[in-house]
């Protein structure tokens, strides 16, 4: 098995790596790297689950090889709260909003969110749903997550006023 | 400042869950993510066939993989555990396969490797050999015993009810249970009008988002697993049988789950990591993927049958219900859905005269067990459909057919137990009030045509069962709760919390809720069937009084006069000299019981709390399509008095989304015994955009007398009602009936072309 050097930023911290070329985004971030904060579930793409931000963009971990992460910048779940631990307006609002049960499904919520409000200041429900219509939670009805996304949406609008 | 008295209850609060910030940060950990040092990891080769005779297996290209540390297949499990066969209610599942399998997908060999893709590449490597046998999948064909899944029904001496099977042979009936009320042959003679129809449901899966995973931790006396387990007493007392071990040798703790649903009780992977690890003698890891969650275990399809006799009036006066559970390969639970579903299968209805005849079989599919509603939501779908459809026949308004012949508080349930703090009434009323019903709407036009539809349904917690809790009382005066119920998303460490803290006047945020660990946290029956609340609800008042009483003993004890408020940890200071010592407290609960006669299955008292929920809907029927859109959904609970209320809505509003991925699109595709959609991308669960439109959840506050502060379960509830609403209200809109799950636009459009004369040429 060949190996490849990578070197990447994850949550603004450096790393360099020699790993094989088959490891996938997602393992390389939770073997790897121990940020364990990214979960797996159908590892096809389809859950959302393993959803991060690679560049600001969104990515399914699960389906990108850790070496086309090469000389990239990428968010997980743990990059999101303050250096002081302070939670950010959407994780905030989750937690306020009853957004979450079992929170298996919740760090890829907050990272396909994360870039849809910087992308959208003051989206409708319908917006927030169809951001997230890619993004699978099995146990809240998703009603809880709509309220946060739009709860959050307004607490950053009025933090930027 | 754990101590500062609260103004205000904890009780009714709408706190953000306890462990919230764990999982906003991705903190919180789960069995699938866990790792120990030196841990190896296992990998399933599993059957290919549905039913046959186990001829060979050969390992020998994956022993010599390297990186392999291990292959093991049934027997090799036996140098560890002699009598390897597990099980809630029968002994009949094989760690792994030993002369049969009897499901496509069985275990029936692992390999052990140092890396997991090691061992994924090392399985591909494995050939078995089988004689096929004939093979029954279908729970009605699995009465005969043409096929035998099993020679003989082994039950587990676990449950009273179940020990009079032992030794059976020649059949497939895992448990048949019956019920007789009054004389129902008489009725049906004398009845003005008798209605009998057939439903099916289909075969569903849970699918927790985390798959399962449990690490075993194996030395020569003593056992670690961690497992992602609804039940960890359970699983502590069913390895410890297996090994012939004394229970305070095994040791089960319980990360966060990832969604369980029923599906992660008993035992399922925890067995075999145990046996690996012990043949390893390295700490064992098994993870499965999405696709293997179909193999694991499912939701019971059933067949059921329903046949009403009304009289002149309008008034059921007879009904017979014959119930075909489809439990698969082996037992898991199914032969208590059979009997604890089995007697609500009339419904919410009072009627004099009941036979139910409920049989759990045997077939050689993917085993079958819980799944958020224990049975209840099949039948359900068949008797309110039911409902409607002999509502319509005779003409009368369904919902007046409903209210003049709805079971209410103070009258006997088909089992002879009085219905008590059931409102029934109330939940009509609510249904019919928010969806309007009786008046003029758009019923559309065109292709598109609207209807309503409403249902409700009734479940009996299971009983008798068992919870107990502690309390410790540091000497600060913070409090630590420890109760083995598994928060596996329900939010029941918040309301365990809030429970503790209405007693003791403490914050419910300020309450630490142990992790479940059986050398720590106190025996639990499972956390399952919307039991948690109101057992373990009690069981935590419980301690937490014991708790209060020990601290009004030691203040009398140091000198403080009565109704003192001296903070308790100036208690501790005043009786010890210094910051020492604690106070425990104990609760246990379980509830008073009667077991049901054996012929007649009547009880007294059945169960120590009802549950009553239902649903209403507008739905758009496309007529040239066949699609279905849900235009609104109403659910309506009686949840006893809400704990935490927010909890309680997503409770609603999550159970009734997952209900209606079941009847809208959910299925398992099987061919042959093979499923052929085992994946996410194939078998679709409900996603953002299938949520209706208008969805509300409605909750009737009913305070459950017995129940903790009035609480009771509420986890399931929102399940009940949502098949045969939907299926009301897509006859209401263009009359036609679909009577088997799901309501896919196939099934729809089928129905709509034999109406109309035309029927679609068969599959």
């Amino acid at each position: 098995m060949s190996e490849h050097a990578v070197t990447l930023t994850v949550n603004g911290v450096a790393h360099a790596r020699t790993i094989e070329g088959r490891v996938n985004l997602a393992d390389f971030l939770r073997h790897t790297l121990g940020l364990t904060g990214t979960h797996v579930g159908c590892e096809h793409g389809v859950c959302g689950a393993c959803t991060v931000l690679v560049d600001g963009r969104s990515v399914r971990a699960c389906l990108m090889f850790a070496v086309q992460a090469d000389g990239r910048a990428v968010t997980t779940v743990e990059g999101l709260a303050a250096a002081d631990g302070g939670l950010d307006p959407l994780q905030a609002a989750f937690r306020e909003h009853h957004g979450l049960q079992c929170g298996f499904c919740t760090p890829g919520m907050l990272m396909t969110l994360t870039e849809f409000l910087r992308e959208n200041k003051t989206p409708s429900a319908a917006q927030v749903r169809e951001a997230i219509g890619g993004n699978l939670c099995r146990c809240t009805g998703y009603a809880g997550i709509i309220a946060a996304a739009l709860a959050a949406a307004r607490r950053i609008a009025a933090d930027g006023a | 400042m754990a101590t500062t008295p609260v103004p205000g209850g904890q009780v009714g609060r709408s706190l953000p869950r306890l462990e919230a910030r764990d999982k906003v940060t991705g903190r919180a950990e789960y069995a699938h993510t866990m790792r120990l040092p030196g841990m190896l990891y296992g990998k399933i080769f599993r059957s290919t066939v549905p039913h046959g005779r186990l001829i060979g297996i050969d390992t020998a290209a994956a022993r010599a993989m390297p990186g392999v540390h291990g292959v093991y297949a049934g027997e090799d499990v036996r140098k560890v555990i002699p009598d390897p066969y597990y099980g809630p209610a029968f002994h009949d599942q094989p760690i792994l396969a030993l002369d049969k399998v009897r499901f496509v997908g069985e275990p029936v060999a692992v390999v052990v490797a140092s890396d997991p893709h090691v061992a994924e590449e090392a399985v591909a490597l494995i050939a078995a050999t089988y004689e096929e046998l004939p093979a029954v999948f279908d729970e009605v064909a699995a009465m005969s015993p043409a096929v035998l899944v099993h020679d003989e029904l082994k039950p587990a001496g676990t449950f009273a009810d179940l020990k009079h099977l032992k030794g059976r042979k020649n059949t497939n009936v895992a448990r048949d249970f019956h019920l007789r009320l009054g004389d129902v042959d008489k009725a049906f003679a004398e009845a003005a009008a008798v209605f009998e129809h057939e439903f099916r449901t289909q075969k569903v899966l849970h699918v927790p988002l985390e798959p399962f995973a449990a690490i075993a931790d194996a030395s020569d006396n003593r056992l670690t697993v961690y497992s992602g387990t609804q039940g960890p007493s359970f699983v502590r007392s069913e390895l410890a049988r297996l090994l012939g071990w004394p229970e305070n040798r095994v040791r089960v703790k319980v990360p966060c789950l990832g969604g369980g649903f029923g599906a992660k009780l008993y035992i399922k992977l925890e067995a075999l990591a145990a046996a690996l690890s012990m043949l390893a003698r390295r700490p064992v890891k098994l993870a499965l993927s999405m696709e293997e969650q179909f193999y694991m275990i499912t939701r019971h399809p059933t067949t059921c049958r329903i046949k009403s006799g009304v009289d002149k009036n309008g008034r059921v006066i007879a009904r017979k219900c014959e119930v075909f559970w489809n439990g698969g390969a082996y037992a898991d639970i199914g032969p208590r859905v059979t009997q604890k579903s089995g007697f609500t299968a009339p419904g919410p209805y009072d009627i004099a005269n009941v036979a139910i005849d409920s049989y759990a079989l045997y077939t050689n599919l993917t085993p079958a067990g819980a799944l958020r509603g224990f049975g209840v939501p099949q039948l359900v779908f068949a008797y309110e459909s039911h409902t409607d459809m002999v509502a319509r026949a005779l003409k009368i308004d369904p919902v007046k057919f409903r209210r003049d012949n709805l079971l209410r508080a103070g009258r006997p349930q088909a089992t002879g137990t009085v219905l008590k703090d059931a409102a029934t009434d109330a939940v009509l009323d609510r249904l019919a009030q928010c969806i309007d019903w009786g008046k003029p709407f758009d019923r559309g036009s065109g292709p598109i045509r609207r209807g309503r539809g409403l249902a409700l349904g009734i479940k009996a917690v299971i009983s008798p069962t068992t919870s107990v809790a502690a309390i410790n009382v540091a000497a600060d005066g913070s409090c630590t709760l420890y109760c083995g119920t598994v928060d596996m998303g329900q939010g029941s460490d918040t309301a365990m919390a809030q429970i503790a803290g209405e007693v003791l006047n403490i914050a419910a945020q300020d309450i630490a809720v142990t992790p479940r660990d059986t050398d720590i946290t106190p025996y639990d029956m499972g956390t399952l069937g919307s039991r948690s609340l109101f057992h373990m609800g009690h069981a935590v008042r419980l301690a937490a009084l014991d708790a209060k009483e020990k601290l009004a003993a030691m203040a009398r004890e140091v000198g403080e006069p009565d109704g003192s408020n001296t903070p308790v940890a100036e208690l501790f200071r005043k009786k010890y000299g210094m910051q020492a010592g604690n106070v425990i407290g104990a609760g246990t609960y379980k509830p008073d019981y009667t077991p049901p006669d054996s012929k007649s299955g009547q009880t007294p008292n059945v169960t120590p709390f009802w549950m009553v929920a239902g649903t209403a809907v507008e739905v758009e029927v496309d007529c040239e399509t066949g699609h279905v859109r849900i235009v609104k959904l109403v659910n309506v609970a009686d949840c006893g008095r809400a704990i935490n209320p927010r909890i309680v809505e997503t409770q609603l509003s999550g159970g009734s989304l997952m209900q209606l991925g079941f009847t809208m699109f959910e299925k398992m595709n099987i061919e042959g015994g093979q499923v052929t959609n085992a994946s996410l991308a194939d078998y679709k669960i409900p996603g953002m955009l299938d949520v209706p439109a208008t969805i509300e959840n409605v909750t009737v506050e009913n305070r459950q007398e017995n129940g903790p502060f009035g609480a009771k379960g509420v986890g399931e509830v929102a399940t009940f009602g949502v098949s045969p609403a939907i299926a009301n209200a897509i006859e209401d809109a263009v009359g036609v009936r679909v009577t088997v799950l799901p309501l896919n636009p196939e099934a729809v459009l089928r129905a709509l072309r034999v109406k109309a004369g035309s029927p679609l040429d068969s599959e």
